[in-house]
């Protein structure tokens, strides 16, 4: 029995849900809205599960047509659904993922709305966030690379409506565009991403004549292969866009401007693995093209190795996972790049995993701390019901160093923290460890050794800098008084990472060396891969790289605990080298200075000179109203005008003043005169009648 | 009886001698005894004509003019008191606050 006709139900159940929410969520309470979008995303995954288990029954790709979208002469691009195992991998971990992030947001939610004093944008925010689950399940399920550009954009519509979800403020709550610039970063970073992907796209209709999956791979390896470089190279634009790959990765840590849920859903577990996906998917294409396949596994090798490295010297709870998710999409790419698709996928599913536990234990820490400050801020002042927020200063709830000590206040949070933390470094047994084990095993096996080692240092410094996190902030005294009055979060937020932290856990089954069930999963969509071979120096390797980064880090930050004000001791050690890596190396100064600076100083020259000097000042009023006046002045005002128009009329009115003036001596006013007139004129008039 | 050509002489020499009385003349009372002539002269015309031709609307026409002087007159007389109240005098070469 299969349930492939119920394809099209992963875009309607989270669009059902978005319209009830907006048509009716006005009378709605919090929680029937939570419990609607939730549902809508759950509904989903129940069709995600029905799908797999049909891909199981019936191993072939499976082609669900649903509407006609562009027929134009050989230009065929239908709304399709596409069952097969790679896609139904994606929608299990999309609704599956998203539905337990809807359900911690029920609770995030509940209190970050009233943090920033706004009930109103609950509701907003789960419309939000079914819209993405929905674009997300577009992009995933289409059968051309025509659909999958389509949940590609809506995906990045939705992760800059949420990056700038609280657009009027910062982080800190403060009123400034801070939010919104993050927003719009993320949007003209993608844009130039979707550049490189619309470019391929082209490419790929010019040469090979259709933008579906199968006619591409079928016309692929008899086109020329310089085509298929360049197409999957203008691709690596559009994923190193979306999955923040260096150049363009700059926009995902100011994307931790977006309320955490965000964070977790969007730029950990799902939206960012899409440059993923569309690697694997256009698997058929890369592996005819080594040459790429070596470009795109460098690009990830050092991406991993770049972000792990600024990472360690941030002070943002939330800034470590987001440079951190870059790192591990880092390796992803890597992976797929060099061909080992199972090992990319099987590290996208336990990185959603842990990512988003990380991403939402985080929130559920700030929230901790929130909960604390608030708590304070009552208790200072008894009479200050009001005005609370006049004589707070500003505090961060993100700043790790104002952190300290949580396990005690905030336990069911350490302990899945722990979990995710362990996972994401790569300690047996955890899911990370066999996944990433799996990505390193492959690299040494094919040869990759330069991405070997790139990717082993990088995983090091992932230990290193999750080490540094959880001691940070679980460990040690707290640093702030916020931090001693910390709260635990309630149950709807922590049972989501229970779960969670149970994938995390248990999440290297999936693949587990010997067994292979995602490989043989994926066997269906992608005939041409095999399974990972279980290396045991590797595993030694990285294992004893990752404990020993976390002993490293105890050293630092265990041991001897930071104090207040106390500097980061990386800072003596390393001087220099940590001042990079505490300001990102400097990238976006440097993106500044090269890139937004000169386009600044073009725009500018393009208004004030080109656009005021010379078509306004120039072109406006010298040619055309120079023109017009000069026109006007001579040829019509003193010709035309003066002498012909002006001329008659005066000459009209002289010529009846004389008459008049020649005339009016006759009326005299005598009446005599009159008579005699008359009288001469009867006898003209008789003599005329009575002598012709 | 009478040729018409006598009556039509005397009405010509009548008629002459009121319209030279109308233009010569500065009394304005001398004036209308002028037009009283003309018109007079016109009747005068008119009766000849009718006898002479046997026709009634000759004579007919004289009753009009008749009626036309007397109205004619009256106005006119009335007009001279008016004016003489306002400027003191009816001097005909006075009255030339209508030229042009």
């Amino acid at each position: 029995m299969t349930f492939f006709y119920l394809a099209p139900w992963i875009v309607f159940f989270p669009v059902i849900g978005l319209l009830t929410n907006i048509i009716f969520g006005g009378r709605f309470s919090e929680k029937v809205i939570g419990t609607v979008a939730s549902l809508a995303s759950g509904l989903a995954f129940v069709v995600s599960v029905l799908l797999a288990y049909s891909v199981a029954q019936h191993p072939e790709v499976m082609s669900v047509p649903f509407a006609q979208w562009i027929h134009i002469g050989t230009l065929q691009v239908d709304w399709t659904f596409r069952v097969d195992s790679l896609s139904t991998t994606m929608m299990l971990v999309v609704s599956g993922v998203g539905t337990l992030i809807h359900i911690y947001a029920i609770g995030y939610m509940h209190e970050d709305v009233r943090f920033k004093s706004d009930l109103k944008r609950f509701r907003r925010f789960f419309v939000f966030l079914n819209l993405f689950i929905a674009a997300m399940m577009i992009l995933v399920s289409g059968d051309s690379y025509m659909m999958l550009f389509v949940g590609w954009e809506g995906v990045g519509l939705c992760s800059f409506l949420l990056i700038g979800f609280w657009y009027e403020m910062d982080t800190l709550g403060r009123s400034s565009w801070a939010n919104s610039n993050a927003a719009k970063k993320a949007f003209v970073a993608n844009r130039v991403g979707d550049f490189g992907f619309l470019i391929a796209g082209f490419l790929m209709f010019w040469k090979l004549g259709s933008f579906q999956f199968d006619a591409v791979f079928a016309a692929a390896p008899s086109a020329d292969p310089g085509i298929i470089v360049a197409i999957t190279l203008f691709m690596l634009v559009g994923v190193a866009g979306k999955s923040a790959q260096i150049p363009l990765y700059v926009w995902l840590p100011d994307a931790m401007a977006g309320p955490t849920p965000v964070s977790a859903l969007i730029h950990a577990a799902t939206m960012v693995t899409a440059g993923v996906y569309l690697i694997t998917r256009s698997a058929p294409l890369y592996t005819l093209v080594p040459q790429a396949q070596y470009i795109v596994a460098m690009t990830g090798a050092v991406t991993a190795l770049f972000a792990a490295t600024i990472a360690v010297g941030q002070y943002d709870i939330k800034k470590v996972l987001a440079y951190s998710t870059i790192s591990q999409l880092g390796f992803m790419v890597a992976a797929v790049g060099m061909g080992a698709f199972t090992a990319g996928m099987f590290h996208l599913i336990t990185h959603a995993f842990f990512k988003a536990l990380l991403f939402l234990s985080a929130g559920s820490v700030i929230l901790g701390m929130e909960r604390g400050h608030h708590h304070l801020a009552h208790h200072e002042g008894h009479d200050s019901h009001g005005h609370e927020d006049h004589h707070e200063e500003i505090f961060d709830p993100g700043d790790m160093r104002n952190m300290g000590g949580l396990r005690k206040t905030m336990p069911v949070t350490f302990w899945v923290y722990l979990a995710g933390m362990l996972a994401l470094s790569g300690v047996f047994p955890f899911a990370g460890f066999w996944s990433k084990d799996e990505i390193l095993a492959e690299a040494s096996q094919m040869g990759y050794t330069t991405v070997y080692w790139l990717l082993a240092i990088a995983a090091f410094f992932t230990a290193f800098y999750m080490g540094r996190q959880v001691l940070m902030v679980f460990f040690g005294e707290p640093r702030h008084e916020v931090a001693a009055h910390a709260e635990e979060s309630p149950l709807i937020m922590t049972a989501p990472l229970m779960v969670l932290a149970a994938l995390s856990v248990l999440g290297g089954l999936l693949n587990f060396p010997g067994v292979d069930t995602l490989t043989s999963w994926l066997e269906h969509t992608l005939p041409f891969i095999k399974p990972g071979e279980f290396m045991m120096n590797v595993a030694l390797i990285s294992t004893a790289l990752a404990l020993l980064a976390l002993f490293v880090s105890w050293l630092l930050y265990g041991r001897n605990p930071l104090k207040v004000g106390q500097p980061d001791p990386l800072k003596k050690m390393l001087g220099p080298i940590f001042t990079g890596m505490e300001n990102k190396w400097f990238v976006d100064e440097g993106y500044k200075a090269v890139f937004v600076d000169r386009y600044v100083d073009i725009a500018r020259f393009l208004a004030d000179v080109i656009d005021w000097k010379f078509w306004h000042d120039w072109f406006h009023e010298t040619v055309i109203a120079g023109t017009y006046n000069w026109l006007s002045k001579i040829a019509l005002n003193n010709y035309a005008d003066q002498r012909g128009i002006d001329a008659f009329a005066n000459w009209l009115g002289n010529a009846t003043k004389s008459l008049s003036e020649a005339t009016r001596k006759v009326q005299n006013g005598f009446v005599r005169s009159y008579a005699l007139s008359v009288l001469l004129g009867v006898v003209f008039i008789l003599g005329y009648l009575l002598l012709k | 009886m009478m040729p018409v050509m006598f009556y039509v002489a005397l009405s010509a020499v009548l008629f002459t001698i009121g319209a030279l009385g109308v233009l010569i003349r500065r009394n304005p009372l001398i004036i209308f005894m002028s037009v009283e002539l003309m018109l007079n002269a016109a009747n005068l015309a008119f009766a000849a004509f009718a006898s002479s031709y046997g026709k009634l609307e000759g004579q007919i026409f004289v009753f009009f003019v008749m009626t036309v002087a007397a109205a004619e007159v009256a106005v006119g007389l009335a007009l001279l008191v008016a004016i003489f109240r306002t400027k003191h005098s009816i001097n005909i070469d006075e009255m030339n606050s209508l030229k042009g």
